[in-house]
């Protein structure tokens, strides 16, 4: 009897305290009360110091005049806009800076880390430096090199060099004709959109035509013309509306045409140059990771190593290749805030302008904390939808 | 990257730790047994450091004043360098005791802010520099449309600078920077045309370019900067303390009173000289104030009255040669006047 009893308690330890389960759920509720009365506690300290400190707070002050004018915007902005409307301008060119250095960064590190596999010694090696030391400098150095670089090598805007098609270059930056649209030439936009869905269509088709019958088409000329032919077309029809807007000297600068500023230039560069050399690192092992034999069968079947690189090994390399390459996408748009340093607006500039014209620190700081969350996590979903497609389809 | 973070600790401190701020700033300084006093990281004439790390400057003087006001000793200061934009969250959160940092007085700072300015100690305005070597023929501001203009963040000067091209229907492109060493470089390699700040800041940051001789201050001044120093709401006592340490720099260059002549002034028949310096019987000025009723002697033992620091600093006496202009005392025609200490 007595032994029976002892066995039959075992599992419970005798005691309710003992029981896993229940410890777990108490301990949990406990980490759960501490963190709400920790949270609580700030905030609640937090608006008291504020008030006692007679700082005003709240988010009103964002409907407010911001006074300053900002270097670069991509979108409508002066000095009577809004604090808020200040902030955006800011998180456009993060946009803008991030989204740019991510797609040179990539087409950059994609060509060096093939090229650390090539059977080329001076290529593989001319390759292997440039990861090297690149991977091996902060980013903010990097800026700094290329913006200095821009700064001191560049002429000032008297002795611009000229370039092509009436393009300048100077320490002001790089000044190109802006296109100005005329009457009419939405057309030519929309012969444009047409050309591409045509292209997409007629691509579909051939494939699928090939994959029954096996024969080819030639899609790529058929693309080309319908893309470059229909807007072309379009133009003509419409009656030729655009004309170009150049730039000019003028007492100071260089005026009309678009001009890119030095700051984003060497942001962009710097971002770019530097986020490759990771990228190149990962590319390199992705393809390192797909078994040789891969190579060797495509190779019996008589593809050839463009094809062979194309067809077979990178498409199985993407699938180790995605994961890591997201982190560097996120890694460059974070150290994308070090424009700072080189005085490119983006998010947190103009937001810091912001925080110090009103002295809402805690408020700007948090918008700048928000911002960039939402788009770390914006880039991880985009990246993780990428990386379900080209996940392992079982057949 | 490390400028996120100095915020999002500013802000933090700003929440939690401004709990400092509550106890008297006079207590807090008197058991650290130093003033934290809030500089520029290095301005001509202002606050800057010598050969030897020293800070020197009218804006780095003053702080001397108040340690010798509170402790008798102008050496109980410790100096943090601040750019324009950490400022005003370094003092908030109790990481200074005093600003002085040629920061303009303006109404949104003693209000929205939470700041207390407690007098001008530098009567500025905002001017604009050019190379002329470069840009011969310029010598008006007026000149200036289309050109590319260096500026710090986080100034007066920005706004002043957006409002003054406005309003005369001029256009620019604004260069900004965070850091003053970014704009002296940015200017000197050409990226801008024009440099813009308080006049000066000009002429401070003219002696570290290339070859200062090339530059020229445009006459144009475009705003009214008020330069002093600054403490935090909500402390009265030290509000009194900071502001009548100025007041009585200047209550002792009007009565003559100077860092040689101080210890025999003591002795003087004036009545006013007297009460100035401690020396009237059962004198309660100084400890009213919460501190020694000798405060006015050991302050100016040790930066002299507000004319030898002026013309020490920024003035005859230093390679800024600025003019005491509106500067000099309320008897002289300037601007500078003290309530009488009494
Ligand atoms: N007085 C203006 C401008 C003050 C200011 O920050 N001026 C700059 C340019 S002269 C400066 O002193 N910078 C020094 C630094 O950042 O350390 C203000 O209070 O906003």
């Amino acid at each position: 009897m007595a032994s029976q009893e002892i066995l039959r308690e075992e599992p419970s330890r005798g005691s309710f305290i003992n029981d896993p389960k229940v410890r777990g759920i108490v301990f949990q509720a406990v980490v759960v009360i501490v963190l709400v009365a920790l949270v609580w506690w700030i905030v609640q300290n937090t608006i008291d110091n504020l008030t006692r400190l007679r700082i005003a707070s709240g988010f009103g002050f964002l409907r407010g005049r911001a006074g300053f004018d900002i270097s670069d915007s991509a979108i409508a902005y002066s000095s009577d806009s809004t604090y808020g409307r200040a902030i955006l301008v800011g998180f456009v060119n993060t946009l803008i800076v991030a989204f740019a250095g991510i797609v040179t960064a990539t087409i950059i590190g994609f060509i060096l880390g093939v090229g650390r596999l090539s059977h080329n010694w001076l290529i593989r090696k001319i390759c292997m430096v440039y990861v090297e030391v690149f991977r091996n400098i902060p980013p903010l150095l990097v800026i700094f090199f290329w913006y200095s670089g821009v700064l001191s090598v560049l002429p000032p805007p008297r002795e611009s060099i000229n370039l092509p098609f009436s393009s300048f270059l100077n320490q002001r930056g790089f000044y190109f004709p802006r296109a100005v649209w005329g009457e009419g030439s939405w057309l030519i936009l929309v012969a444009l959109l047409l050309g591409i869905a045509m292209a997409w269509f007629v691509a579909r088709k051939a494939r699928q035509r090939q994959m029954a019958t096996g024969q080819q088409f030639p899609v790529f000329w058929t693309s080309a013309a319908l893309i470059i032919g229909l807007p072309l077309l379009a133009y003509a029809l419409s009656g030729f509306p655009l004309s170009f807007d150049y730039p000019k000297q003028s007492t100071f600068n260089l005026t009309g045409g678009f001009q890119v500023k030095p700051e984003f230039l060497s942001l962009y560069l710097a971002l770019s140059f530097y986020t490759a050399a990771f990228i190149a690192e990962i590319v390199r092992a992705g393809i390192m990771g797909v078994s040789k034999g891969q190579t060797e069968a495509a190779g019996a079947l008589g593809l050839r190593p463009g094809s062979i690189l194309r067809l077979v090994v990178i498409p199985q390399a993407m699938r180790i290749v995605i994961p890591p390459l997201t982190s560097q996408y996120l890694n460059l748009t974070k150290n994308s805030s070090l424009a700072i340093a080189i005085g490119y607006p983006d998010l947190t500039a103009t937001t810091g302008t912001v925080l110090n014209q009103t002295g809402q620190a805690i408020e700007c700081v948090l918008i700048m904390m928000v911002v960039y969350l939402a788009l770390s996590l914006l880039t991880s979903a985009v990246m993780n939808v990428i990386n379900a497609r080209m996940a392992l389809v079982e057949r | 990257m490390k400028h996120i973070a100095i915020g999002i600790l500013g802000a933090a401190t700003l929440g939690l730790v401004a709990s400092a701020a509550s106890a008297a700033t006079l207590d807090d300084v008197k058991a650290k047994g130093f003033v934290q006093c809030g500089v520029s990281t290095g301005l001509a004439g202002f606050s800057a450091p010598d050969d030897k790390g020293d800070w020197q400057g009218l804006d780095a003087d003053f702080c001397r004043a108040v340690a010798a006001a509170v402790f008798g000793d102008g050496t109980k200061v410790k100096f943090t360098p601040l750019s324009a934009k950490e400022r005003f969250t370094a003092l908030q959160s109790g990481e200074i005791d005093v600003l002085s940092r040629n920061t303009t007085w303006t109404i949104n700072r003693d209000t929205a802010l939470g700041l207390n300015f407690v007098g001008v100690t530098y009567y500025d305005g905002q001017g604009f520099m050019i190379n002329a070597k470069k840009l011969p023929g310029v010598n008006s501001a007026l000149q200036l449309s289309g050109a590319a203009v260096c500026v710090q963040s986080g100034t007066t000067t920005e706004l002043n600078l957006a409002d003054y091209f406005k309003t005369n229907k001029m256009e620019y492109s604004p260069v900004v920077f965070e850091q003053l060493s970014e704009v002296d470089a940015a200017y000197d390699a050409g990226r801008c045309d024009v440099y813009t700040t308080d006049q000066s800041g000009l002429y401070g940051i003219r002696l570290t370019l290339g070859s200062p001789a090339d530059h020229v201050v445009l006459p144009e001044i475009i705003s009214k900067e008020p330069l002093g120093p600054a403490v935090r709401q909500g402390d009265d006592q030290w509000y009194h303390i900071v502001k009548w340490t100025y007041f009585a720099l200047l209550q002792a260059e009007e009565l003559g009173i100077t860092k040689a002549n101080v210890e025999e002034m003591k002795a003087s028949d004036n009545p006013e000289i007297k009460r100035v310096l401690g020396q009237e019987a059962d004198t309660k000025i100084g400890t009213d104030l919460g501190v020694s009723n000798d405060w006015v002697v050991n302050i100016v033992k040790t930066v002299g009255n507000y004319g030898e620091m002026f013309e020490r600093t920024v003035g005859s006496g230093s390679p800024l040669k600025i003019a005491r202009g509106i500067n000099a005392l309320w008897t002289k025609g300037g601007l500078q006047y003290s309530p009488p200490i009494r």
